[in-house]
């Protein structure tokens, strides 16, 4: 099945005024197996969205590589997207910024049908049904939906090109406490339906456990622990991730704070 | 990492998110009610009188010939009579009817503005966008060209190209498009600078859209709002030009009853004040009124004045 993507020891640098460097991505190293959710979580600031974008080619590696069945991914200029690239969708953090305002919710998850393969290609209320939105929702325009709902809109336009790959860069982060779980188990449910893996970025823990597979955690650019969610949750072995993981607030009603 | 109100956790209200057939109704509902009720900016007395005062003009540019009372080129009276009652307006040093041949002007000069105004936003446009978006040696090329169209000043400059063409009212208006698409290149491009980079143009370029498919799908749409008040306020500019070209010699050639030609003619009979002020009058009240509406086409346009807005939410 094709849709491996491998990175190796990928840095991506910034130029900062005054000379000065700046690693967002120091180092990092890892695969994405077909049909694998891979969680990716970190504080913020620490490269998860430049790592996420960089695996979309919309930011230059400094060194390293990208490769996405073998073939390695260049920057994304003033040319269109190679072909065999557009298996590699995205899904942004702000879905108030995310879908374009002046055209109707149809017409664009109809720009993702139409790059994916003839043999596959859905249609607009088979997405519409995949992501729980109401058919009736093509013909409207982006701001008569709430924030959960342009989400699944922009989950549905990314899944209607059949990708391979779904980078989700934290796509719950600006959605309301009691949507997040439902979008991410929802945007899980939509990849692996049709055989996409999903790279799901988020800094929240807890939302990471219920949706992936294996988890990466990053810190200051590099990805200090990797391993299966069951394992990295019952016995973090790196000092972060136990920081991390003592930070998640205890849900028992009595508005405990996490441990010190 | 804080997870907000966990005391008080909001409860999962299924009307929220679930998108049931009710709540599309609903939407749908709300959106013809907002689209159907006028921005506040257009109900506001200023803009009424604009948008009355262009409405007068456009019926008087369309149904002149049965408006006004005589011939406009008919030299059928006395010469330089002042106003009276067959002759509203006076008459001219060739025997002309003023209120006709004013009349008549708006058939000249409204179409003629609309044409440049039209013509230099949708050239301005295009080059700015493609500078914005393009950037590096695209970029530089027009926008060094536009700069050095603005080191001149326009009327001067519009004066060579026309006396260089030759006078007419065509050779005008191309002068005066020369003139002024710059300033639609700078709006566009600055805005295109800005809207590059935001999301949903970026998931365009994912889904495999080439530059230009992004350009006029993404983009252009979402910043054509700026340009489109620009052109509504630079129409006055339009009509002042082309009249100030005409009042110079370089526009309209004798018997044509274009404003300014007839304001230069008036002004040669200075002590006949109806000859200029009459014709005068009209270009001040179109350039008034579309400075009125163009106004009120901001306010309603920028998000600042949200309570004009129509159907955004923020």
């Amino acid at each position: 099945m094709a849709g491996q993507l491998a990175v190796r020891d990928a840095h991506v640098t910034y130029k900062l005024p005054g000379r000065r460097l700046l690693a967002a991505v120091d180092g990092v190293s890892f695969d994405l197996a077909p049909g694998e959710v891979l969680g990716l979580v970190g504080e913020s600031g620490c490269g998860k969205s430049t790592l996420a974008r960089a695996i979309c080619g919309l930011e230059p590696l400094s060194s390293g590589t990208v490769t996405f069945d073998g073939q390695s991914i260049p920057t994304l200029g003033l040319r269109r997207r190679p072909a065999h690239l557009l298996r590699i969708q995205m899904v942004f953090q702000n879905p108030y910024s995310s879908l374009n305002p002046r055209r109707r919710v149809g017409d664009q998850i109809a720009d993702g049908l139409a790059i994916a393969p003839a043999s596959e290609r859905s249609s607009v209320a088979q997405l519409l049904d995949d992501v729980e939105l109401d058919r009736n929702a093509a013909g409207m325009f982006p701001h008569q939906f709430s924030g959960g709902q342009r989400q699944r809109i922009a989950i549905a336009r990314a899944m209607g090109a059949r990708p391979d790959i779904l980078v989700g860069d934290e796509p719950i982060a600006s959605l309301d406490a009691s949507l997040q779980a439902k979008v991410a188990t929802l945007m899980r449910d939509v990849a692996l339906k049709n055989g996409a893996s999903l790279l799901f970025i988020s800094h929240d823990l807890s939302v990471v456990r219920v949706v992936a597979d294996r988890v990466a955690v990053m810190q200051a650019g590099r990805i200090v622990e990797t391993g299966p969610v069951a394992s990295v949750w019952s016995a973090p072995a790196d000092p972060y991730t136990q920081r991390l993981l003592a930070a998640i607030p205890v849900a028992d009603g009595l508005g405990r704070l996490p441990a010190a | 990492m804080s997870r907000p109100d966990l005391q008080n956790p909001v409860p999962l209200d299924p009307a929220l998110d679930a998108p049931t057939a009710g709540a599309a109704t609903r939407l749908r509902f709300a959106a013809v009610r907002s689209r159907l009720r006028l921005p506040s900016a257009y109900r506001r007395p200023m803009a009424v009188i604009g948008f009355t005062i262009i409405a007068l003009w456009f019926i008087v540019a369309i149904f002149v010939p049965w408006i006004a009372p005589f011939d406009p080129l008919a030299q059928q009276f006395d010469r330089l009579q002042p106003p009276g009652p067959v002759n509203w307006f006076g008459t001219d040093s060739l025997g002309r009817d003023v209120l006709s041949r004013t009349l008549y002007g708006a058939r000249i000069s409204l179409p003629l503005a609309l044409i440049l105004v039209v013509a230099s936003a949708i050239i301005g446009s295009v080059l700015g966008a493609i500078a914005g978006y393009f950037g590096r040696a695209v970029d530089e090329v027009i926008m060094r060209v536009a700069d050095l169209v603005f080191a001149f000043p326009t009327i001067i400059l519009a004066m060579i190209v026309t006396a260089a063409l030759g006078p007419s009212l065509t050779n005008a208006v191309i002068a005066l498009l020369f003139v002024s698409w710059p300033s639609y290149a700078r709006v566009m491009r600055s805005m295109v600078l800005g809207a590059r980079s935001r999301e949903y143009v970026v998931a365009g370029r994912l889904l495999g859209f080439s530059p230009f498919r992004s350009l006029q799908r993404d983009i252009l749409p979402n910043v054509a709002a700026p340009v489109l008040v620009l052109a509504t306020l630079d129409f006055g500019n339009a009509i002042l030009l082309l009249s100030g070209l005409s009042f110079l010699g370089l526009g309209a050639t004798p018997p044509t009853p274009e404003w300014g030609a007839m304001v230069a003619d008036g002004v040669q009979n200075f002590s006949d004040w109806w000859l200029a002020a009459f014709p005068g009058l009209a270009i001040f009240t179109v350039v008034v009124a579309f400075n009125l509406v163009g106004d009120a086409l901001r306010d309603s346009l920028d998000p600042r004045t949200a309570g004009a807005v129509q159907g955004v939410k923020i």
